[in-house]
């Protein structure tokens, strides 16, 4: 925005109820894409079968302007219902990741990673006599430590879920 | 298939294409304009089956949708398309995109292939809905004829309702076969869309507290109050008036304050006045009501009004702040929103600062005294302005709406021809689409058969949808192609004049074709005035013939339009001819701009 240029890049989490109908998922993203917003993380479910309703939850990062923008451009397609930014809150969200690392290797690298693993609380969800699949939650940043450490050990492949998140306290949507 | 009259009960069944037409009719369309095709041709059979909607048959699909928008935008009606699958629906993406960033309702039906052939690269298939989702405000695939009626109605509900814009509904073949239930218009209610039209009145009374205390106050008013409807022009005017501040008005917003009243300014932007883009940069307190802050209306953002209070009344949230921060918005429709500041300011016994205002007009005055619109008058050569006069002299008095193309031809028809109502001016803004005008001309005048309809054209323009004088011909609409023919691109030839050392890079349009004659081989009529002695006669002519016609007015084809901002410039550093253009009329970060 030309306005603030010098303005502070912010990173927020969104959380948006949709109507689950088809399309609207490609709605969202094309929102992003056409007007050159960027998507750190986006994930998608339905949440109430019986209303038929998914919940969206979208890290982004912009200046204030262009997040205000953002939740603007959210809120005027027809197929969503709510929108909410839960980066506003007093207190900050909760947000979780979930992880599925796959580890190959023998010896002492095999017995480091069982170990590390234990200290990161990640469960074990497949074994073989040269590998593991760990499964992890966390947040972002506690899956990024657990994946670098676990990069040295053998991992070979790792897959996430990107972030859902939910505010604290009594209050709902 | 009788149903009329007749409370339908939802187990009665109806074939898919009678939904459509039923869901049509009893959404109040009157005129479908739509181009048959393979995936349509249920539909189309239910239509010869019936005499309630009468169909207009266009030559192009992208001409169908600009005619439901001249229809819609000379009507505040939501506008009608029907067309077929694949290239039926991809050749309305332009008309779609125009009705989008125009805000103008329509309702899109395309047809589809088959479901149990969607994806499978069938015959004449496309991905309407994907190629469409980005340029639609809403779309819908029917998969299920159970849902026919409801996605009509609800398409119809999103068209109009908060900010206009266009829906389409694409319907497989199978499913306009299929028999379903009917549902009618009140038995739906959206689930989630409901835009908000009634404004915070703390956020009015804060209004009104800036408004009375501004010393250089200006109206900066858009589109968003014609599309409100004719009421909100009123309650414009009325509270104009009340406060006795300027107004100016955008290109979309032309007609939405009176051209002759003493405190209208004219348009303001890239070709608006001098005296009304002064007065935004000068002004302390901007109030405006349902514009966008356009990039041709800001000129350069960091020297916008600079130092000024704004106050940005919109019923689209998403347009507050996006290029500009105000420092107060109000959510709403504009007329809701007018007739509280009204109420407001009454209740409140609000006076201008008398003084203060008085100093604000003197100053306006002597920039009006700059006579921005002048330009050397010849006998040797008509000028475009000139024609534009002259035209607007011969109308004066006759009940008329104007269209026109894009370019330069459009601009000076913003600066010449006067509004006194809205409805009045279809023009393409936001996207700025060549071969806009004619077909919207044909909407308009089927919506207004009695009134005067006068497509104002560019030689270049013109041959972008010249195909619907076919159209025209064959619906005996009298519409008049107002040709101001200067063999350019004129606004291209402009910028490379001003901004690319007169390199006229495929600008000239060569090889035209003879207008008078092309006019006459569709069935219409052709005139052409070469002298100026020749432009009253032949604008006589024109509006005397009841037949569609094609004026060939060659004009000048060195002349530009001024005033002008230079792209990234601001308000003040406006040219108001060509002894103000120089070498570095554009900075650098300005030739980047469009």
């Amino acid at each position: 925005m030309p306005n603030d240029l010098n303005a502070k890049i912010e990173k927020h989490t969104i959380a948006v109820v949709v109507d689950n109908e088809p399309g609207v998922l490609a709605r969202v993203i094309g929102l992003f894409s056409g007007r050159g917003y960027n998507i750190e993380s986006l994930t998608v479910s339905e949440v109430d079968p019986v209303q038929r309703l998914s919940r969206i939850t979208i890290v982004t990062s912009g200046t204030r302007m262009v997040i205000e923008q953002i939740k603007a451009q959210l809120d005027r397609l027809v197929p969503i219902h709510k929108v909410r930014d839960l980066s506003d809150d007093e207190k900050p969200c909760i947000e979780r990741e979930l992880a599925l690392v796959k580890v190959v290797g023998t010896g002492e690298k095999r017995i480091e990673a069982l170990r590390l693993a234990d200290i990161f609380k990640a469960r074990v969800v497949d074994a073989t006599l040269t590998s593991f699949v760990f499964e992890i939650t966390g947040t972002g940043d506690e899956l990024n430590e657990f994946a670098g450490l676990m990069s040295q050990l053998g991992m070979i492949e790792t897959s996430r879920t990107g972030i859902v998140a939910i505010g604290r306290g009594p209050g709902g949507f | 298939m009788e149903t009329e009259g007749r409370v339908v009960m939802s187990d009665q069944k109806l074939t898919g294409a009678d939904i459509v037409l039923k869901a049509l009719r009893d959404q109040g369309v009157e005129l479908i304009f739509g181009y048959p095709g393979g995936a349509v041709l249920p539909i189309y059979d239910a239509l010869f089956k019936q005499n309630d909607l009468r169909h207009i048959l266009v030559r192009h699909e992208q001409a169908a949708v600009h005619a439901a928008e001249g229809y819609a935008r000379s009507t505040g009606k939501v506008g009608c398309v029907l067309v077929t699958s694949g290239p039926g629906a991809t050749n309305a993406v332009t008309g779609l995109t125009d009705a989008l960033m125009d805000s103008i309702p329509i309702v899109c039906l395309t047809g589809q292939v088959p479901t149990h052939l969607i994806g499978n690269d069938a015959f004449q298939e496309a991905d309407t809905t994907g190629i469409t989702r980005p340029c639609t405000k809403h779309n819908y695939l029917v998969k299920d004829v159970r849902n026919l009626a409801r996605v009509i109605h609800e398409g119809f509900y999103v068209a109009r309702s908060g900010r206009p814009g266009p829906v389409v509904i694409d319907i497989p073949k199978d499913v306009q076969f299929a028999e379903g239930p009917y549902v009618g218009p009140h038995e739906i209610r959206h689930k989630s869309y409901r835009p908000q039209v009634k404004p915070e009145l703390a956020k009015v009374e804060e209004a009104i507290e800036l408004i009375a205390n501004a010393k250089r106050p200006i109206f900066y008013t858009g589109g968003g109050v014609v599309n409100s409807g004719p009421l909100a022009s009123k309650l414009l005017t009325q509270f104009v008036h009340m406060t006795g501040y300027p107004c100016t008005n955008t290109l979309m917003g032309l007609g939405a304050f009176p051209a002759s009243d003493p405190l209208f300014l004219g348009m303001l932007g890239m070709h608006g006045t001098y005296e009304a883009n002064l007065a935004m940069h000068g002004c302390d307190v901007m109030i405006c009501i349902g514009a966008r802050f356009d990039d041709r209306v800001t000129g350069k953002i960091s020297e916008f009004a600079p130092g000024s209070k704004k106050i940005h009344v919109d019923i689209d949230p998403s347009s507050i702040n996006k290029n500009v921060a105000v420092d107060l918005a109000i959510i709403g429709d504009a007329g809701h929103v007018l007739e509280d500041m009204i109420r407001i300011w009454k209740a409140r016994q609000k006076r201008p600062d008398q003084a203060a205002l008085k100093a604000w007009w003197a100053q306006i005055e002597l920039w009006r005294k700059r006579d921005c619109l002048r330009y050397q008058k010849t006998d040797r050569i008509i000028k475009p302005q000139y024609a534009i006069e002259r035209l607007r002299d011969a109308i004066r008095g006759i009940d008329h709406y104007i269209t026109t193309e894009v370019g330069q031809h459009q601009m000076w028809a913003a600066q010449f021809l006067p509004f006194e109502q809205p409805n009045r001016w279809l023009t393409s803004g936001g996207l700025g689409t060549m071969g806009y005008g004619l077909p919207a001309a044909i909407g308009c005048q089927l919506a207004h058969p009695e009134s005067l309809v006068v497509d104002v054209a560019g030689e270049a323009s013109i041959m972008m949808n010249i195909q619907e004088m076919s159209t025209a011909v064959q619906y005996r609409t009298p519409v008049k192609v107002f040709i101001l023919n200067n063999q350019y691109m004129g606004m291209v030839r402009q910028w490379q004049e001003l901004l690319h050392g007169s390199r006229y890079s495929e600008s000239y349009s060569e090889a035209l074709p003879d207008f008078v004659k092309l006019a006459e081989a569709f069935g219409a009529v052709g005139l052409r005035a070469s002298k100026v002695s020749e432009v009253d006669d032949v604008i006589a002519e024109m509006i005397r013939v009841k037949q569609p016609v094609i004026v060939d007015m060659c004009v000048d084809p060195k002349e530009n339009c001024f005033p002008m901002i230079p792209g990234g410039r601001a308000h003040n550093d406006i040219l108001l001819g060509p002894s103000d253009t120089t070498e570095d009329a554009t900075p650098e970060e300005g030739m980047v701009l469009v």
